[in-house]
């Protein structure tokens, strides 16, 4: 008989807030730049520097706080961590432990039409650490490493969930959902690629039923969506394997391998104690104003789950289709902007998820560097309502619309493509193709209805595409019952 | 409370310390001299003392979100033993 195994995850999520300077000093955080040009003496670690906190990070911080459901907390304090690493040049990280600027906060989920709560334990602020590069093609194999400071010092707020989280795809839908949440606040960029949204996550299995929690293990490198549902998978498989062969899970750090797709040890954890965290002296406390914080509640733009329902409720989309357009801001604000343009909510929808998308995804670009606007969107929706041109010659109008900005107007009148509506015009080729086709027409009239599209195909052969089917099928249909 | 010499050789390990045998006996005595006198505050009447993080009546000491000049690269590395590709170059950690 084997045990059945539930499976516990909770995730540690770090985003980078997206303030102009870094956390305690007034070094830029702009991605990029040549290596330890965004440093200053405060950053690098140098004795006799003070911190100072950046307004617009506590502001951030109580931001995705209210977002997420959070208790913001009207005192919170700083704490070092300390530990020793080159990347940390204090060897301590400023980060806040006993104090967190918010508490108990949650999120809701979907994973297969069920709804979920996922309760966040907190989320705090804390300095970000330099970046390390190895020589070598690998850390083990490297001799030495190069410290580049510009990252350090950047503002993070770190999003720790309760472990409530009971399989991979949750654990997915999760950060998804999160990132859907700071996006929409605006206090980071979460572009997980470029490092802006970070993922570890711990994980343990019991038996069903069992209410003590397992041993644990924190996986780390998850770096897209995708990888963190793989490397969750993985590992589940491994610890059951484990237990099911009557062993015991280490309590360890493990890294994600997306080449070979294991989980591999790193060290065995640290016990907390072991950072020795103790208050930060060179930093006052934050008491946070209530009149401050309901300023930034007031300023919180609608929220995923709110335009979700909206667009549901009032706007007649399925939960799937409000699912996808308000999973990113920028494309929720993009078909806002669209249907009230041009009110057709489901025709935009249809266009947003379909031809849109599909663009972006094969361009690589993102709703804001692409070329399509709202109103160059509505233009072309208008052109096909009004059947100046049909379904087909608008797909094709709007790639050309995405790849080079054009107005759709130009374009259609560029490519001469007008669809022909007039029924007079039409009617001539209608009978030429009755008259070219007569078994068709036979088999019509005996009952096949099949034939009807033979013949509307060949009218759209005749006219080059240009003829409007709807048109085309009302005269076939008058001409064939006559 | 009793502080052993195990307790100090595992803090100063983790700390990055380098104690010989003689220095940990010597350092253990005087954090337990230390540790003694702070046992006299015991006896003090303090539930009516708020537990105290900061000294100075300080709150919300915050700067603006506004950029300032950083250092060169050069100025940056100036103090560093090795340098290669414009970063501080350090031994190897695992």
């Amino acid at each position: 008989m084997s045990t059945e195994y539930e499976v516990v995850i909770g995730l540690e999520v770090h985003a980078e807030l997206k303030t102009k300077t870094k956390i305690f000093c007034s070094c830029p955080t702009e991605f990029g730049g040549e290596e330890n040009t965004h440093v200053c003496p405060g950053c690098l670690g140098f004795p006799g520097t003070l911190p100072i906190m950046n307004k617009k990070a506590v502001e951030y911080a109580v931001r995705a706080g209210l977002a997420l459901n959070c208790e913001i907390q009207e005192y919170s304090k700083f704490d070092r961590k300390h530990y020793f690493y080159p990347d940390l040049p204090t060897a301590y990280q400023i980060s806040q432990f006993e104090f967190p600027i918010c508490k108990a906060g949650y999120v809701e989920i979907a994973v297969n039409g069920k709804k979920k709560k996922i309760r966040l334990n907190r989320i705090h602020l804390e300095e970000d650490a330099g970046k390390l590069l190895h020589s070598g093609n690998s850390i083990t194999s490297s001799q030495y490493s190069l410290a580049d400071y510009n990252r350090s010092g950047m503002g993070l707020i770190e999003l720790v969930s309760e472990p409530d989280l009971s399989s991979a795809e949750e654990a997915r839908t999760y950060l998804e959902k999160l990132r859907a949440v700071l996006e929409y606040t605006g206090v980071s960029d979460v572009k997980m690629e470029q490092g802006s949204l970070r993922c570890d996550a711990n994980i343990s299995l019991r038996p069903v039923g069992s209410s003590k929690l397992g041993t644990k293990t924190e996986i780390k490198n998850m770096n897209s969506y995708r990888s963190l549902q793989r490397a969750l998978e993985y590992e589940i498989e491994r610890q059951r394997e484990v237990l099911e062969e009557g062993g015991t899970i280490i309590q360890e750090t493990r890294g994600w391998d997306e080449e070979k797709g294991i989980t591999s040890s790193m060290r065995s954890k640290e016990e907390a104690d072991d950072y020795r965290y103790f208050s930060d002296p060179d930093l006052p406390p934050i008491v946070l104003e209530p009149a401050w914080v309901e300023e930034i509640r007031a300023s919180l733009p609608e929220l995923p789950d709110a335009k979700k329902d909206r667009l549901v409720m009032e706007l007649g989309l399925s939960e799937y289709d409000a699912d996808i357009i308000t999973g990113s801001r920028a494309l929720a604000d993009f078909f806002d902007k669209t249907v009230t343009l041009f009110n057709e909510p489901k025709t935009v929808a249809n266009w947003v998820m379909g031809e849109y998308l599909r663009l972006l995804n094969a361009e690589g670009t993102e709703v804001q560097e692409s070329k399509v606007s709202p109103e160059k969107m509505a233009a072309l929706l208008k052109s096909q309502a009004t059947g100046k041109i049909s379904g087909k010659m608008a797909k094709a109008v709007f790639e050309e619309m995405f790849m080079t900005g054009k107005d759709p107007e130009k374009i259609i009148k560029e490519k001469g493509l007008v669809q022909i509506s007039d029924t007079d015009a039409l009617g001539e080729i209608v009978e030429k193709v009755l008259a070219a086709n007569p078994q068709s027409v036979a088999d019509y009239q005996a009952g096949k209805e099949k034939a009807l599209g033979f013949l509307v195909g060949q009218v759209m052969k005749e006219t080059k595409g240009q003829a409007n089917p709807g048109v085309v099928n009302g005269l076939l249909k008058q001409k064939l019952t006559d | 409370m009793k502080i052993t010499e195990q307790e100090v050789h595992s803090v100063a390990e983790i700390a990055r310390l380098e104690l010989t045998q003689e220095e940990g006996q010597k350092i253990t005595h005087a954090l337990q001299v230390i540790l003694e006198q702070t046992e006299a505050l015991k006896r003090l009447e303090i539930s009516k003392v708020k537990p105290t993080v900061y000294v100075l009546p300080l709150q919300n000491v915050f700067s603006e979100d506004q950029l300032d000049k950083c250092l060169t690269q050069e100025q940056a590395l100036g103090n560093a033993p090795e340098v290669e590709k414009g970063c501080f170059k350090v031994p190897r950690i695992i």
